[in-house]
C-alpha cells in the first residue's frame, strides 16, 4: 500500500477574496503593537503588557528542542487584520463572503443542532457572536476577548497572563504582544453549562498570523465544555498560528476543552495551553491535530489543589511534509492529585509524529496517581514516529504508569476487511479510525463524524 | 460457479498447493477434509485473494471470470465470501460500522438506498437467529469475542452479504454442540433463501454433516485433492483417518 505519494487536496482548501477594513503592515515592531492596542482602544495596562511582551519576544530564543521552526520569517507576517467594523450579533447580519466560508464548513447546521452559543472567529477578530439568554441569566459570560476586555476589565486583568506569563516561551510572548480575538468564558459558582460552548476559527489571509487569546474561568463547583474546531484554506506562503489558552478551574469545578484543528499544510501551529486546577477540580483537554506544517502543542494541567485531576487526550495525524509534535504535561503540585495522558498518533506518506510529554511530581505530593499511554500507528516506510517522555518524580509515595506502542497496519486486518468488499483505502481508513476511537468517542457525535471524514480525506489518493 | 484447475500456490517460496482441481456448481455443498497442513486453508485463502500467497500456475475462476489477479475486495464483489478460521480482531471498529461499510458493496442485496434503520433491523433479525446479544453491534469487531461468537459473527456477515460462493474454513471448530446447531440451521435457512449460492465447507470432522447434507466430499492431502466422493467418504475418514492417502 501507499505506493502513491499524492496527498489529497484539503476539502476545505479554498479561500475567499480578501476584503479588510484594516490590515497592519508586515513585520513586527513597537509601533505595530501600539497600533493594534490603539485601534482597539485598550486600557493603558494592556498596552503596557503588550509592550513588555514584545520586548520579551525579541529576547527569547526560538525553541530548538522540538520541531524545525527555522523557516518562520517574523518580518513577513501580518500581525493584525480586522475584517469588519463592528460586532455582529445575528447570523443574517454577517457579510456574504464570510457566511459562504462558514457554510462550506457547515456551521449553520452545527448551530441548528445543538449549539448554545457561538463565537465564530474570522481572521483576527470575532465578528459573530450569539449566546443563549438562559446562560446569560445564570451569569455565564461567553464573549470574545476584545469585548471582555472592554466589558469586564477587572475580571480580565485579574487572570490575564496569570497561568501563562509572556515570558513562558517565545510564542506565548508573541501572542501576548499582538493577541487579537479568542474567547472569554466565565462560569459562576455552581453553574453547570450543559451544552458545549463552541467557536470556529479560520485563517483566511496569506501570510497572516492568528494570535487568538482564550481565557476561561470556571468558578467553584461549576462545569463547562468548550469546543473549538478549525479548518483553514491552503496558501502557498507560511502562515503562523500562535494562540494562548489559559484556564482556571476552581475548587470542585470541571472544565473540558475540545479542539479539532485542521490547518492547511503550510501553517505553523504553535499553541500554549495551560490549566490551573484547584482542589478536587477536573480539567480535561481533548486535543486533535490534523493538518498544519508543524504543530507544537502540549496542553498542560497544573494540579495545584488536593485531589485535583487532569486529563490530556491527544490525537495527531501527520501526512506528507507535516510534523505533529504533540503530547501533554501534567504537573502534580499537591497531594492525592491524579492524571492521565493518552496519546494516539498516525503518520503517513512521509509525515512525522512525535509524542512529547512531561510528568512532574514535586516532593510531598503524596498519593499521586498518574497514567501515561502513547500509541503510534505508522502507515508506511516513509513515515516516522518518536516518543519523548520525561518524568521528574521527587516523591516516593506515588503510582505512575507509562505504556507506549508503535505499530503498523496489520496485513491480516487489511485482508480480512478487504475480503468483505472494502477497498484498500476504506479498509485502512477503518483501521485508522478504530485506532483513534478511544479519543474520538470523547467527542460530540458531530465532531466525531467530521473527524472520521477528515481522516479519510487525508488518506485519499495515497493508498493503492 | 467455481472452477479451480491445476492450481499451484506458494508462500515464501514454499509450494503449498501442488495442483488442485475443484469444480463447484451453483447451489452445491462441498466438504473439503484433510489433515493439518494439507493445504485446505491455503486453498481458501488463495481463492479469497490473500496477498501473502503467490499463484505459481493454474487457474481459478468464478462464473467464468479469472480471479487470480484480482484484489480481495474485487473478489468479494464477485460474490466470494470466506468465513475465517481465525477471524481477525479490529480494535475500535464496531461490528455495526464494519457491517455498514461491507454492505455498501453492490454485490449485497442491501443497497445504500435502504435506510440505516432497515439495515439495523435486518441485522438484528439475523442476530436473534444466531442468538447474538443485543449489544453485539456496538462491540469492537472480534475483539474479546468468545470462539463461538467469532464464528457466529462470520455467519452473520454471510447472511447480510448474501454471497454466491461461501467458503467456511473450520466454522465448526470452537463451537459447542448448541453453537454448531445454530450455525448449521442458519446455513440451511440461507441456502433455502439463496438456492443458487454454493458452499465449500472446510473441516476436520464429519460432525457438521449430521446437520448439513453434502453433495460432494473431497479429501485433501499434501496440497492435492486425492479423492472425491459422497457423504460416505466422510464416514470413511472419520473411521480410518487419512493414513490411506498419506505418502509419509
Amino acid at each position: 500500500m501507499a505506493n502513491g505519494l499524492v496527498v489529497a487536496d484539503y476539502r476545505y482548501g479554498f479561500s475567499k477574496p480578501e476584503n479588510y477594513v484594516f490590515k497592519s503592515r508586515r513585520g513586527l515592531n513597537e509601533d505595530v503593537v501600539k497600533q493594534i492596542s490603539g485601534f482597539k482602544s485598550e486600557p493603558q495596562w494592556m498596552l503596557d503588557y503588550r509592550l513588555r511582551a514584545h520586548e520579551i519576544f525579541w529576547k527569547k530564543k526560538m525553541p530548538s528542542w522540538g520541531a524545525d521552526l527555522s523557516k518562520i520569517n517574523f518580518d513577513n507576517i501580518f500581525y493584525y487584520i480586522r475584517p469588519t467594523d463592528k460586532q455582529m450579533t445575528k447570523w443574517s447580519d454577517l457579510p456574504k463572503d464570510i457566511k459562504d466560508t462558514y457554510d462550506a464548513i457547515g456551521i449553520p447546521e452545527a448551530e441548528k443542532k445543538f449549539l448554545a452559543g457561538v463565537t465564530a472567529q474570522y481572521e483576527s477578530e470575532s465578528v459573530y457572536h450569539s449566546f443563549q439568554k438562559k446562560w446569560e441569566d445564570m451569569g455565564v459570560i461567553f464573549t470574545d476577548m476584545d469585548t471582555a476586555l472592554k466589558k469586564y476589565p477587572e475580571l480580565v486583568k485579574q487572570y490575564f497572563g496569570r497561568s501563562i506569563p509572556a515570558a513562558d516561551n517565545k510564542f506565548a510572548a508573541l501572542n501576548s504582544a499582538v493577541w487579537s480575538g479568542g474567547s472569554f468564558i466565565y462560569v459562576p459558582p455552581g453553574v453547570s453549562v450543559d451544552i458545549p460552548l463552541q467557536a470556529y476559527f479560520r485563517i483566511n489571509a496569506a501570510n497572516m498570523g492568528q494570535f487568538e487569546r482564550t481565557l476561561i474561568i470556571v468558578d467553584e463547583g461549576a462545569y463547562v465544555h468548550y469546543l473549538e474546531g478549525c479548518t483553514a484554506p491552503t496558501y502557498t506562503t507560511d502562515s503562523l498560528h500562535a494562540a494562548v489558552v489559559e484556564i482556571f478551574v476552581k475548587k470542585g469545578a470541571r472544565c473540558r476543552y475540545t479542539t479539532i484543528q485542521n490547518w492547511s499544510s503550510n501553517v505553523y501551529n504553535l499553541v500554549t495551553k495551560r490549566a490551573f486546577v484547584e482542589e478536587e477540580g477536573i480539567m480535561e483537554w481533548v486535543d486533535g491535530n490534523l493538518g498544519s506544517q508543524v504543530t507544537m502543542k502540549y496542553p498542560s494541567c497544573y494540579l495545584v489543589g488536593r485531589k485535583a485531576r487532569g486529563e490530556v487526550l491527544s490525537l495527531a495525524f501527520a501526512g506528507a511534509g507535516q510534523h505533529q509534535d504533540a503530547g501533554g504535561k501534567l504537573m502534580f503540585l499537591a497531594p492525592e492529585t491524579s492524571g492521565e495522558i493518552i496519546s494516539k498518533s498516525v503518520s503517513a506518506f512521509g509525515g512525522r509524529t512525535s509524542y512529547r510529554g512531561l510528568v512532574k511530581v514535586i516532593k510531598n505530593a503524596k498519593g499521586v496517581k498518574c497514567n501515561v499511554r502513547c500509541d503510534a500507528l505508522i502507515l508506511d516506510e516513509l513515515s516516522r514516529s518518536d516518543t519523548y517522555p520525561t518524568m521528574q518524580v521527587d516523591e516516593d509515595e506515588v503510582m505512575i504508569g507509562h505504556e507506549a506502542s508503535v505499530s503498523r497496519i496489520n496485513a491480516e486486518q487489511l485482508f480480512y476487511l478487504m475480503s468483505r468488499g472494502l477497498s484498500e483505502l476504506e479498509a485502512t481508513s477503518l483501521i485508522v479510525n478504530g485506532f483513534i476511537e478511544p479519543i474520538v468517542k470523547e467527542l460530540p457525535l458531530e465532531y466525531a463524524v467530521e473527524l472520521n471524514r477528515l481522516i479519510q480525506l487525508n488518506m485519499e489518493g495515497s493508498v493503492g | 460457479m467455481l472452477k479451480v484447475k491445476n492450481l499451484k500456490a506458494s508462500i515464501d517460496n514454499k509450494e503449498i498447493l501442488k495442483g488442485v482441481d475443484l469444480m463447484v456448481k451453483p447451489g452445491e455443498v462441498h466438504v473439503l477434509m484433510g489433515p493439518n497442513g494439507s493445504g485446505k486453508s491455503t486453498l481458501a485463502q488463495v481463492i479469497a485473494g490473500h496477498p501473502a500467497y503467490k499463484v505459481v500456475s493454474g487457474k481459478c475462476s468464478v462464473d467464468s471470470r479469472e480471479i487470480t489477479k484480482l484484489t480481495p475486495d474485487k473478489r468479494a464483489k464477485l460474490g466470494i465470501f470466506l468465513g475465517f478460521q481465525h477471524p481477525v480482531e479490529v480494535p475500535g471498529v464496531s461490528v455495526f460500522s464494519f457491517m455498514r461499510k461491507a454492505n455498501k458493496n453492490p454485490q449485497s442485496k442491501i443497497q445504500n438506498s435502504k435506510s440505516i434503520n432497515i439495515f439495523r433491523d435486518e441485522l438484528k433479525k439475523y442476530m436473534s437467529e444466531l442468538k447474538l446479544p443485543e449489544d453485539f453491534l456496538r462491540r469492537a469487531l472480534n475483539e474479546g469475542f468468545s470462539g463461538g461468537e467469532k464464528k457466529r459473527n462470520e455467519i452473520l456477515q454471510m447472511m447480510t452479504l448474501k454471497p454466491k460462493l461461501v467458503i467456511l474454513d473450520e466454522i465448526d471448530s470452537g463451537l459447542d454442540v448448541d453453537g454448531l446447531q445454530l450455525v448449521a440451521t442458519a446455513i440451511k435457512t440461507f441456502k433455502k433463501n439463496n438456492p443458487r449460492s454454493s458452499f465449500v465447507l472446510i473441516t476436520h470432522y464429519a460432525r457438521i454433516l449430521k446437520y448439513l447434507k453434502a453433495d460432494h466430499v473431497h479429501v485433501m492431502v499434501e496440497g492435492r485433492i486425492v479423492e472425491s466422493g459422497t457423504g460416505r467418504l466422510a464416514t470413511k475418514v472419520e473411521e480410518k483417518g487419512y493414513q490411506v492417502w498419506q505418502t509419509v
